[in-house]
């Protein structure tokens, strides 16, 4: 027992390595698909998608866009330690889109609509969609309803919740809800002197060390306290914590609650930081609720890796912007970034290819050790 | 003339990391002859045979088919040379149909369209050739365990092998379904399929078996022929020391009543009725109450009721003067209940948890696990794991952070019965609690009842064996057909007469 293990038996180093496989294994295909598409151009498409802010030529740029990515990561980790969260107690959170767009909803409603300050317009934000999801926890817990299927269903209702009520914050000269910077300066959050840092991004504030702090919370609950060792076992199994008198319905209704209230705290987040506005004819369902499923996966399932998952995730989204127009259609940097993405989700799959492999080889040495011993003590025998 | 051998382990070896789970080991099986497999929990039976179904590669030993060495590399190679399994926890498709599981893998066809008339018409002529009794296009989920095995038998036979292997088959059925199957194993060991047949019921073997292979601790004990031999010897050779198969034990002196149970109602699931139909009885300090039976009489439900699992229909339970009809489950365990489920995968473990994390189960709330501020003491959950895995010697690969899930029957088992007898329960639940384990372990599990109840706690025993009925309970409640027909005292009553009150020939008027 007091041998040491070796590294690739370290479930965190494991983790780690299995990620940065993906990572390469989606470049790669990445890359070959748009050489595919495109010879030309495929290896400044790729590079630019991998070097983002890097591609500015000045650092003043470097440094205001690095902000603005992080700025959009904030959201990400939110989304993907909603996704953890519930995934952790045995549910499939993909309800984490709609209650992203529910979080901005309310967030935007209250900052335009009702001029309210931003901590409020935040927490009113957090709370519409922890009910939310509390809705999917309650049908599972009562009625059995797959939580897949009710996120699924309220995801399309959110969307078009928000669109209904988001049209009098519309700005007539577009599609989208007004600037809150100009219209509820009140309502965005603050600075608190972190644009300072980059070159005056006024997009970069609280969000960020806001949504760390969340996650460094969650792993707290999910590893250290009596509340996760209940939700972990209520998701493990239901009938074993009803056994030894869990009251697993409202572990259930609990986790949906805050996995639904985290989502949509990265959406009211979000749009009060105004980086970007509500384009109130939307007609799909926010994409950070799924990319939160790839960046959850992609981090280990693990909240402090869903940092760097998320970080990265959105350093290529952000990155597929400068993919080349003139040689590739617009969609093409989606495309690429959905490809890695993609790869991203297959984390648990190398994990368990590299477990298979380390055991093959500890085997194989501790025969070579037998056999090294069968023969000194030989005689003996 | 002895018969040939139809396989032949000889020498295996197999080390894990830390241990050797199978030392030198040599298993012969003649042809036609049923052959027992006898070993503790751990003793390294199953590795013995996964080494056989090449899930791993033994370092040193060879496997010989009718005298030939033989190379099997995965459990395709041992299906090709004629291996079968039925697997302790069956292999089967709880949604389709007894021969949809039977053809499973080997499904006849004709350019990927089913041919199953043919594979039902073998089906039928197998099940009629060695009496194994199916309905070919009943559901798994909805017929008996024992049927699913017959399922699991004709698979076998239908991919015609001639080594069968038996894993612990009995430790699922009921007394009558072990009857079959003992007539069933005869049977095909007289139509020349050659049986392995492990176990640690120590009656069944000596029932059934032509030899017997012991194992301990990894280690090949010897080959004995069941002619020549008693239970005592096989149980020395099995543990290495004398069992006491009748747990010793003082009469009982029952004292002020503990569980009080008036009238009690408990739908069933399964069909519209009720499942325990007005039932009365008390459990008094001092006293092992213990309820037997015929599986599905109503005792699973009996439990659920008294144990908050499932909601009453009427009456009324009392723990320790306390109305507990509807008080929630955590209320009744902090009253001092404890209970050893029926099923520990279902109910009984967290399989996903450690066993350190599966220890404190039902105490992790206390201020001794948890902060006030609800974080949880590790190191205290990981101290006492220790204690209790070393007092009740259950034994896994890591210790303390083993997962539940990579744990043996047997251990599990073990830590369930830690977990809950330490609690010190006023009144102790305990439901099949020696399923699955061996006489070594069920020894330590029936002292361990026997203290508590001397230590002046109630204890309610459910049980489907009945020597373990005859030998632990103080008094006996008989439920057939979610009634109590009967209360029986161990000590003036026969396991004949036991039966017929089991099976619901006779009955008499009960008073709590």
């Amino acid at each position: 027992m007091n041998k040491k293990r070796s590294l690739l038996e370290r479930d965190g180093v494991l983790t780690i390595i299995t990620s940065v496989l993906c990572v390469i294994l989606g470049l790669l295909v990445g890359f070959l698909a748009v050489l595919i598409i495109n010879p030309q151009g495929a290896f400044g498409a790729i590079t630019g998608v991998v070097e983002n802010f890097f591609a500015y030529s000045s650092s003043r740029l470097r440094i205001y866009n690095f902000g603005s990515t992080l700025a959009k990561t904030a959201p990400l980790i939110m989304c993907s330690l909603s996704v953890l969260f519930a995934y952790k107690v045995g549910l499939f959170n993909i309800g984490a889109a709609g209650q992203y767009a529910l979080g901005a909803g309310a967030a935007i409603y209250s900052a335009y609509c009702l001029q309210l300050p931003w901590y409020v317009c935040l927490l009113l934000g957090i709370l519409v969609g922890g009910i939310s999801g509390a809705l999917g926890g309650i049908l599972k817990a009562f009625c059995n309803v797959n939580v897949v299927i009710s996120g699924i269903m309220l995801n399309w209702i959110s969307l078009y919740g928000v669109n209904v009520l988001l049209k009098p914050a519309m700005d007539p000269s577009g599609k989208d809800t007004f600037r809150l910077l100009k219209k509820a300066k009140d309502s965005v959050l603050p600075n608190i002197g972190l644009d300072k840092l980059f070159e005056n991004n006024k997009y970069v504030g609280l969000a960020i060390p806001l949504a760390i702090v969340m996650a460094v919370i969650i792993w707290i609950i999910l590893d250290k306290t009596k509340l996760g060792y209940e939700l972990k076992a209520t998701g493990n199994n239901p009938n074993a914590a009803k056994y030894c008198g869990m009251k697993e319905n409202r572990n259930i209704i609990m986790t949906m609650f805050v996995a639904g209230a985290l989502a949509s705290m990265g959406g009211a987040m979000f749009y009060l930081t105004d980086v970007e506005q509500w384009n109130v004819n939307a007609s799909a369902v926010p994409g950070m609720g799924f990319n939160g499923i790839a960046a959850a996966f992609l981090g280990g399932l693990n909240p402090i890796g869903c940092i760097f998952s998320s970080y990265f995730i959105t350093h290529i989204t952000v990155g597929g912007l400068n993919v080349d127009l003139k040689i590739y259609s617009a969609q093409v940097s989606d495309f690429i970034t959905a490809v890695i993405i993609y790869f991203c989700g297959f984390v648990l799959f190398f994990k368990s290819v590299i477990i298979g492999n380390v055991k093959r080889r500890t085997e194989r040495k501790v025969k070579a050790l037998a056999e090294a011993e069968a023969k000194k003590g030989g005689t003996k025998a | 003339m002895e018969k040939p051998y139809a396989i032949e382990m000889l020498n295996i070896t197999k080390r894990f990391p830390g241990i050797i789970a199978n030392d030198n080991i040599t298993l012969q099986l003649r042809k036609g002859e049923i052959h027992a497999l006898l070993g503790e929990n751990g003793a390294g039976k199953s590795t013995l045979m996964s080494v056989l179904f090449g899930l791993y590669q033994p370092e040193e030993g060879v496997i010989k088919k009718d005298g030939q060495v033989v190379k099997i590399n995965d459990p395709n190679d041992a299906n090709r040379l004629g291996i079968g399994m039925v697997h302790q926890h069956f292999k089967l498709v709880e949604c389709f149909s007894v021969l949809d599981n039977i053809i499973l893998g080997v499904e006849p066809n004709k350019a990927g369209f089913l041919q199953k008339d043919e594979a039902r018409k073998k089906v039928v002529s197998l099940s009629e050739k060695y009496g194994l009794q199916v309905d070919p296009d009943a559901i798994i989920e909805d017929i008996s365990v024992g049927m699913q095995q017959r399922t699991e038998i004709l698979k076998m036979l239908y991919r015609e092998n001639e080594i069968l292997i038996f894993d612990e088959p009995t430790a699922v059925l009921t007394p009558q379904e072990i009857e079959e199957l003992m007539q069933i194993m005869k049977g095909l060991a007289k139509e020349g399929k050659s049986i392995l047949f492990i176990s640690h019921k120590l009656n069944e073997i000596m029932e059934v078996a032509d030899r017997c292979s012991v194992l301990r601790k990894g280690k090949y004990i010897g080959t004995v022929d069941i002619a020549n031999t008693t239970k005592e010897e096989l149980s020395r050779m099995m543990v290495g020391r004398d069992v006491e198969f009748v747990v010793p034990k003082d009469p009982a002196n029952p004292k002020d009543v503990v569980l009080d149970v008036q009238g009690m109602t408990v739908a069933s699931k399964l069909h519209h009725n009720n499942a325990v139909k007005n039932v009365s009885f008390k459990v008094r300090r001092g006293e092992i109450v213990c309820i037997a039976g015929i599986d599905g009489n109503g005792q699973t439900e009996l439990v659920y009721g008294i144990s908050g699992l499932e909601p009453l229909k009427g009456g009324k339970i009392e723990l320790l003067g306390h109305d507990i009809t509807k008080a929630p489950i955590r209320k009744r365990l902090l009253q001092g209940m404890g209970h050893i489920p029926e099923d520990r995968h279902k109910h009984g473990l967290v399989l996903d948890y450690s066993l350190e994390n599966n220890m404190v189960l039902q105490r992790y709330f206390e201020p001794e696990f948890t902060t006030k501020a609800g974080f949880l003491r590790k190191d205290n959950i990981r101290k006492y794991a220790e204690g209790l895995i070393e007092k009740f010697d259950v034994r896994s690969g890591q210790g303390p952070i083993t997962p539940a899930r990579a744990m043996s029957g047997g251990n599990q088992q073990k830590a369930i019965v830690a977990r809950e007898i330490d609690r010190r329960p006023e009144l102790l639940i305990a439901v099949q609690p020696t399923r699955g384990l061996d006489v070594g372990a069920i020894e330590f599990i029936h002292k361990q009842i026997v203290n508590h109840r001397d230590s002046g706690h109630a204890v309610l025993l459910v049980s489907l064996e009945l020597e373990e009925v005859m030998s632990l309970s103080d008094r006996i409640l008989v439920m057939y057909e979610g009634e109590i027909v009967g209360e029986l005292d161990p000590k003036k009553t026969t396991v004949e007469e036991l039966g017929l009150y089991m099976a619901g020939a006779k009955r008499t008027e009960v008073k709590a």
